[in-house]
């Protein structure tokens, strides 16, 4: 299997990365590379074989619906690139 | 007081010969004097470190000392500890100071731990190497042109030149054990859900274990105990009972004390023309460790792991899904990098996810987002999943006839800086042999075994599920009668 510079370019999308044509271009030159090692995978008949998600087989546990946070807006939010009034600002969506 | 153990610094300090402020300061001076050359920590902050010591010496005093009390340890900069930078080392990080302490954190300074400082690491501990850091590579201290190994190499790098007595890692496919190898470390990557991961930064969450790194198996055996336990804040977390992992070592003495242990060895490993896939002088510091082992009374058991193989493919396809999901809260909107230009909210987040990651974990993401996307999913990450089923059934199956597998930790020493920086490939097979560990969740150790030109190679030790004490009680009786891992790098003074 070969990856195409399109399909680079809609998993960079997908992903929210920027890429550059030069970026684009040795992105799949390494990504290539990287599958053709993955690709050894395909050969092994696994039907039937239960996929592992994880390492214990523990159900989820759960906790009773209790407040266990204390409010640390100002904390958090002074970490933020850009707050306003106790609120996050990112360039507008809608007009 | 430099270069003694963890036990011994603390019974410096029960004594009073030292204070833990004392102790502290010597290695802010070294830290100060070596680190511009290693680049083995990304922050210190001697303020903060000599106020825990003195809150360490009050407690003391006041006794109600265990035993890390007043010992300054460094932290992998991939744990948040309150009001400390704390980078991933990643340019995305690069602002954040912490809010909260994660739990490992918090039980260290519970015990009365100091935080020396934060080590460096891969980025988003994505790398084998230490040279994706966005603060630069680290230098291995046996060999200042060669690689620490990754991705715990600031903390590996900080122990072996005697700048910490111990250090924090974390491992999802090898980021203990290999740095631990490289630089002649002795590193513990326990059972999947034994350390808590609540404030460890996301890689691969169903494979990360954060773990102690130190100079004996005495010593990572003293910070387990203080990191192992319990913690509702991680879903996966066990809630098993408490234990003392130091409680083999006390066994009465004798010159066969692992009579009765049966040491697996994987034929894909040892096998005639498998063990082409490690470098021979390796290899052979392997087998006089193993040698060694039956002189200590262990027999030795022929073993197979037959899917061992596709443990790197598997491991390539898992952790960069996953990887793909945990970072994408990395958007530039609550914390971390924002590009300074964009237009609209689409280009603010590909722009500041650009700018903000380097090139392995774009490249992670990418690959991650791929085999998780529409029409992928069941040929990759289905696929991938089925085989780590198979790679755990293997261990299930080995340890049925042994008590712990053996082999080499890493399939060379350490290599040269940049050698292979541009193969992501050939930088990948690095951790042949640690990745089949995580998937299957396992504990699994290094310790020094010996010298190649001068530099160190590492036993790999592997336990059946919650066996550490063993396996820490297996390599304590291996470092009694070897002082491998006592060697220190010549070029530090």
């Amino acid at each position: 299997m070969s990856l195409t510079l399109e399909q680079v370019r809609r998993v960079a999308h997908l992903a929210r990365i920027e890429v550059s044509d030069a970026e684009a271009l040795s992105t799949l030159g390494h990504l290539n590379g990287i599958f053709t090692l993955i690709e050894t995978m395909q050969a092994v008949d696994t039907r039937g074989v239960e996929p592992m998600a994880h390492a214990q087989d523990l159900a989820q546990r759960l906790r009773s619906d209790q407040v266990s946070e204390t409010n640390r807006r100002e904390d958090f939010q002074a970490l933020a690139p850009e707050t306003e009034a106790g609120l996050y600002l990112v360039p507008q969506v809608m007009e | 007081m430099i270069g003694r153990s963890v036990s011994a610094l603390a019974q410096a300090l029960t004594e009073k010969t030292i204070s833990s402020v004392e102790l502290t300061q010597l290695y802010l001076d070294r830290i100060a004097r070596h680190n511009p050359l290693l680049n083995a920590f990304i922050t210190v902050d001697g303020e903060k470190s000599l106020a825990q010591a003195k809150a360490a010496d009050e407690m003391r005093a006041a006794g109600l000392a265990t035993p890390l009390t007043g010992i300054p340890l460094a932290q992998k900069d991939i744990f948040c500890a309150k009001g400390w930078l704390t980078t991933c080392g990643s340019k995305m990080l690069n602002n954040f100071v912490s809010p909260y302490d994660a739990s490992i954190i918090e039980r260290f300074n519970a015990a009365g731990a100091v935080i020396l400082g934060k080590t460096n690491m891969d980025e988003f501990a994505m790398g084998s190497s230490n040279e994706t850091s966005y603060y630069g590579a680290v230098k291995n201290p046996w060999d200042m042109a060669r690689v620490p190994g990754g991705s715990s190499g600031g903390s590996a790098a900080a122990v072996s030149a005697l700048l910490a007595p111990a250090a924090t890692g974390t491992d999802t496919g090898g980021s203990i054990r290999q740095p631990a190898a490289l630089c002649n470390l002795t590193g513990l990557k326990p059972t999947y859900g034994v350390v808590s991961r609540y404030g460890m930064i996301a890689y691969a969450s169903s494979l990360d274990q954060g773990g102690p790194m130190a100079r004996s198996a005495q010593d990572c055996a003293l910070l387990l105990n203080v990191m192992a336990g319990f913690d509702e804040r991680d879903s996966t977390s066990l809630d098993r009972t408490k234990e003392d992992y130091s409680r083999e070592f006390s066994a009465v003495a004798s010159d066969k004390p692992l009579a009765g242990l049966r040491i697996g060895l994987p034929r894909e490993f040892f096998g005639t023309s498998e063990r082409s896939g490690c470098a021979p002088e390796v290899m052979q510091l392997v087998d006089a460790a193993i040698a060694e082992y039956r002189r200590l009374g262990a027999q030795l058991v022929d073993i197979s792991l037959p899917n061992m193989k596709l443990s790197v493919p598997s491991y390539y396809v898992i952790a960069p899904a996953e990887a793909s999901s945990n970072l994408s809260r990395f958007d530039g909107v609550r914390y971390g990098y924002r590009a300074p230009d964009y237009s609209d909210l689409n280009e603010m987040y590909a722009r500041s996810r650009a700018q903000g990651f380097g090139a392995e974990v774009k490249r992670r993401i990418l690959i991650g987002t791929y085999v998780l996307s529409h029409g992928y999913y069941d040929a990759y990450y289905l696929q991938a999943q089925r085989i780590r089923r198979l790679i755990a059934n293997d261990f299930v199956a080995a340890f049925k006839q042994c008590d712990v597998i053996m082999g080499p930790t890493s399939p060379s020493i350490a290599f040269k800086l940049g050698e292979k920086a541009a193969d992501p490939v050939q930088m990948y097979l690095s951790d042949i042999y640690t990745i089949a560990v995580n998937l299957a969740g396992l504990p699994g150790m290094s310790i020094p075994c010996g010298f190649a030109n001068g530099l160190p190679a590492g036993l790999q030790l592997i336990g059946d599920y919650f066996s550490e004490a063993r396996l820490l009680n297996v390599a304590h009786r291996y470092q009694q009668a070897n002082a491998w891992h006592l060697q220190r790098p010549q070029g530090i003074d």
